[in-house]
C-alpha cells in the first residue's frame, strides 16, 4: 500500500515535467486522447511520449483503455486534486496568519503613532 | 521542489513587522489558521537561535512547529528551517522566508514556504525540476514548483 506521503511525491515528479503538464492540459480540455494525438504538438517520438505517460499511469494521473488497435487516454484528477489539497492547506494556514499579522503589525504602529504625538 | 508564495502590504513601518514576527509577544497574536490560542512560542530571533510554537485551533486539534533561524536580518529579512511536529502528513523539513521591503505606506512582506517537497525525490529526478506547476491554472495559482 502506497501512503499519503508517496502518492504526493509521485503526483509531484510526475507533473513536475513541462511534457507532462502539457500532456496532462491537452486531457483536461477533451474527454480522452488516442496517443498519437497527443504527440502531435511535440517534437519528440512516439516513444518518449509513451514514456510520459508510464510515469503519469504510475502516479494515477492518467488511465490508458485499449480498443482494437486504438489505445485512449484519459485524464484521472484525483491524485491532483490531492495534491492541491495538501498544498491549499498550507495556503490557508499562512494566508490567515499573515492577514492576522498584518492586523497585529497596523494595530501596533497605529498605538505607536498615537503615543508619539 | 514545491514552494507557496503570499506577498501582503502592511500599513506599519518594517521594524513593527519585525518584532512582531521575531517576539514571542508578536507571535502569540497571529500565528494560526484561525482565532483558536498559540499555547507556547518561544523565539530565540539570532543565526542558530531556535523557535517552537504551538497553537490550538477552534476545532480543539493542537499544532506545534519549531525549527532554526538560518538568516536574520533586522528589519529586512528572516529566514527559518520549518518542522512539524510529529507530523505525519509533512515529515520532512522545510523553509520560511520573510522579506521586508520598506514602501511609502510601511511595508511589503513578501512570505515563501519553500522546500515543502522530498529534496530526494529532487535530486533523483534526472530531468531536472525546472517546470512551473502554475500552467496548470485550472487547479492552482499561488504555487509553483521549482528546483
Amino acid at each position: 500500500m502506497v501512503n499519503y506521503q508517496q502518492r504526493l511525491d509521485r503526483t509531484f515528479m510526475a507533473v513536475v515535467d513541462p511534457t507532462r503538464r502539457a500532456i496532462l492540459a491537452q486531457l483536461e480540455r477533451r474527454d480522452g486522447a488516442s496517443i498519437s494525438e497527443l504527440a502531435k504538438p511535440f517534437s519528440i517520438r512516439l516513444p518518449a511520449v509513451m514514456k510520459h505517460l508510464d510515469v503519469l499511469a504510475d502516479a494515477g494521473l492518467v488511465t490508458r483503455s485499449k480498443s482494437g488497435r486504438t489505445v485512449t487516454v484519459r485524464l484521472r484528477p484525483q491524485p491532483m486534486r490531492e495534491a492541491m489539497e495538501w498544498l491549499r492547506r498550507y495556503e490557508r494556514f499562512w494566508s490567515s496568519s499573515l492577514d492576522r499579522l498584518t492586523a497585529y503589525a497596523e494595530s501596533k504602529e497605529a498605538a505607536a503613532r498615537r503615543k508619539g504625538r | 521542489m514545491t514552494s507557496l508564495t503570499l506577498v501582503r502590504r502592511i500599513k506599519a513601518r518594517p521594524q513593527v513587522v519585525f518584532d512582531a514576527v521575531t517576539t514571542a509577544e508578536g507571535i502569540a497574536q497571529w500565528w494560526g489558521p484561525d482565532a483558536g490560542p498559540v499555547l507556547v512560542a518561544e523565539v530565540d530571533p539570532r543565526v542558530g537561535g531556535r523557535y517552537r510554537v504551538r497553537f490550538r485551533m477552534l476545532d480543539t486539534t493542537e499544532h506545534e512547529s519549531s525549527g532554526e533561524f538560518l538568516e536574520i536580518v533586522r528589519p529586512e529579512r528572516i529566514v527559518m528551517t520549518w518542522r512539524w511536529k510529529g507530523g505525519v502528513e509533512d515529515p520532512g523539513e522545510s523553509r520560511v522566508e520573510m522579506t521586508l521591503k520598506a514602501v511609502p505606506e510601511g511595508t511589503e512582506l513578501t512570505f515563501i514556504h519553500s522546500q515543502l517537497h522530498d529534496e530526494e525525490t529532487c535530486r533523483s529526478h534526472e530531468e531536472g525540476w525546472t517546470g512551473s506547476l502554475d500552467k496548470l491554472e485550472s487547479h492552482f495559482a499561488a504555487v509553483t514548483v521549482a528546483c
